[in-house]
């Protein structure tokens, strides 16, 4: 164990060191360089609207957004949005992955399995699923099934589909290994063919969180009593632009750290994987 | 590369561990195709080091699984005496799990009802014999082929096998450490007395490491020949250039 953290923190420490000779405490300012775009996008837009070249009655200021921010966290009204919206997310992709594992698991390790349904799950993936929001909210008013069922669709066929090539694409060699060791196919199972899939699962959790933001602010702008997309629309109806700035960002934000748990979770489970070590 | 080797090499001692094979009017064809193996009649002693030549598609390949019991023979039968002790194969390549250290990998030959504590302890053993004992904790990714292919000669090793089958293990290996890793397999099948079959492409390789060499045409035994010179061998020794002279005008005879 300690010799492979050695080596996953080596490249990491030799730009470290690039950076900044002096040792401790050490200010990585490598580590600040992705944000440095988003920074700079933030205070020209300052800038701009301060110096009067934008209106600030369709665009606000990052200032106004702020303050709209503060305001919402001080009523409460924002966590309680946020917090919906997450849990709502997060249930959502829970069903909707489950299955996606469960039949990418069943189709990769059955040919009858496959046989008997992946016709059909590629044949309701090419139906885009936010066409369905007319028929979901007939069937479901604008409850909450209404978000869960939209979200789980949509995750589904990304975990479906990339789990599936994930156990496809596995070494047929190292099964043959397997096999003539002694593994039974509950041992091939969980040391050869699971740990072979795992890098594409990955792939296909990752798109999905995308379609997850995607699905849950079409669903929430379109029919909904809470949430953050809901906030943003009740804030259309009075003008409040600063509100809808707001929620957009927060979107941005909570698509990105759902990325990075992604990322943590990817070099926990796939250190063995020298694409993964250092990323 | 120098390992301690616990085990006597004598002759009583040799005879017990080795599996001894009997084959008798072997056949075996693959979906109506044509044989592949031809009755074949074949009978190799515990503890003998077969080496197995010919061209690509002669059999010498199926015939190693046969043996194994990796394929169902379509006729005759073959006889292990000792079938319940372990048999190992080592593949061309060395078919490591990226995701498993390589003490974790070298476990993967071990029985599965023996405790965490002795599997780890056993495999370390055997990754001081094969002198990469310091790997131990490392993945497969950060190893060289050679060292690799040696982790795949631990995993095989570990269970101390009675039959140790070697398909072309050395094939992808650079010269240099084509020859260490002959050295060192042939040390240990002294140490340890298993049977062992290797399938090669390399006539060199075959004489300078075996008891005995079957050449296979067209799934048959054509030559049946002992190497009688004396280990250690010597390389560009006279007596085994000329029996690999023999051997490869035998190949290339019949090719043309």
């Amino acid at each position: 164990m300690a010799d492979s953290a050695a080596i996953r923190s080596l490249p990491g420490r030799a730009r470290t060191l690039e950076a900044a000779p002096k040792p401790a405490p050490r200010f990585d300012a490598g580590r600040l360089l992705p944000w440095l775009l988003p920074t700079l996008v933030i205070v020209g837009w300052q800038a701009a609207a301060s110096l009067g070249l934008v209106s600030t009655r369709f665009m606000p200021t990052p200032l106004d957004v702020a303050a709209a921010g503060w305001r919402l966290a001080q009523t409460g009204e924002l966590f309680e949005n946020l917090w919906v919206s997450f849990a709502r997310a997060a249930s959502g992709f829970l069903i909707g992955g489950g299955i996606g594992l469960f039949f990418g698991l069943a189709n990769g390790l059955s040919r009858l399995s496959e046989r008997l349904t992946d016709t059909s799950l590629q044949m309701v993936r090419n139906v885009p699923h936010l066409s369905l929001i007319p028929l979901v909210i007939l069937w479901f008013g604008i409850d909450e099934e209404a978000k869960l069922f939209l979200v789980a669709l949509g995750v589904f066929f990304p975990i479906y589909a990339n789990t599936l090539h994930g156990i496809r694409s596995v070494d047929p060699q190292l099964i043959e290994m397997g096999r003539v060791y002694g593994m039974n196919r509950r041992e091939l199972f969980w040391r050869v063919v699971l740990p072979g899939a795992l890098p594409s699962i990955f792939v296909g959790v990752r798109y999905a969180l995308g379609i997850m933001w995607l699905t849950l602010i079409v669903a929430e702008t379109i029919s909904a009593n809470s949430g953050l997309g809901y906030m943003a629309m009740q804030a259309r109806e009075f003008m409040l632009v600063d509100v809808v700035v707001l929620a957009i960002l927060i979107y941005a934000a909570l698509g990105k750290l759902a990325d990075s748990l992604t990322r943590t979770l990817e070099r926990a489970c796939l250190s063995w994987n020298p694409a993964y070590r250092n990323t | 590369m120098t390992a301690a080797l616990r085990l006597a090499d004598t002759p009583e001692h040799r005879a017990n561990r080795g599996l001894a094979i009997h084959v008798r009017g072997l056949s075996k064809s693959f979906e109506n195709g044509p044989s592949v193996i031809r009755g074949l009649d074949l009978t190799i002693p515990a503890g003998q080091f077969v080496a197995v030549v010919g061209r690509s598609g002669c059999g010498k390949s199926t015939l190693l699984r046969l043996i194994l019991g990796l394929e169902e023979p379509s006729a005759g039968r073959i006889a292990l005496n000792g079938s319940e002790q372990t048999k190992r194969i080592m593949f061309q390549e060395p078919r490591l799990l990226p995701w498993a250290r390589v003490a974790d990998n070298v476990a993967v030959g071990l029985s599965r009802d023996i405790g965490k504590a002795d599997r780890k302890a056993r495999a370390l053993d055997v990754l001081r014999e094969v002198g990469l004992a310091e790997k131990a904790g490392q993945w497969p990714a950060t190893l060289s082929g050679g060292q690799r292919q040696r982790v795949a000669l631990a995993r095989a090793l570990v269970s101390r096998p009675a039959l140790l089958a070697l398909d072309e293990p050395l094939g992808a290996l650079d010269a240099l450490t084509r020859i260490e890793m002959q050295a060192m397999i042939e040390r240990i099948w002294e140490a340890q007395g298993f049977t062992a079959i290797l399938v090669t492409h390399d006539v060199a390789e075959a004489v300078a490491m075996a008891d005995r060499i079957l050449v296979i045409e067209e799934g048959a035994i054509a030559l049946d020949v002992d190497v009688d010179v004396p280990r250690p061998r010597r390389r560009g020794d006279p007596a085994l250039a000329e029996l690999e002279g023999r051997i490869l005008d035998r190949l290339l005879r019949n090719g043309a």
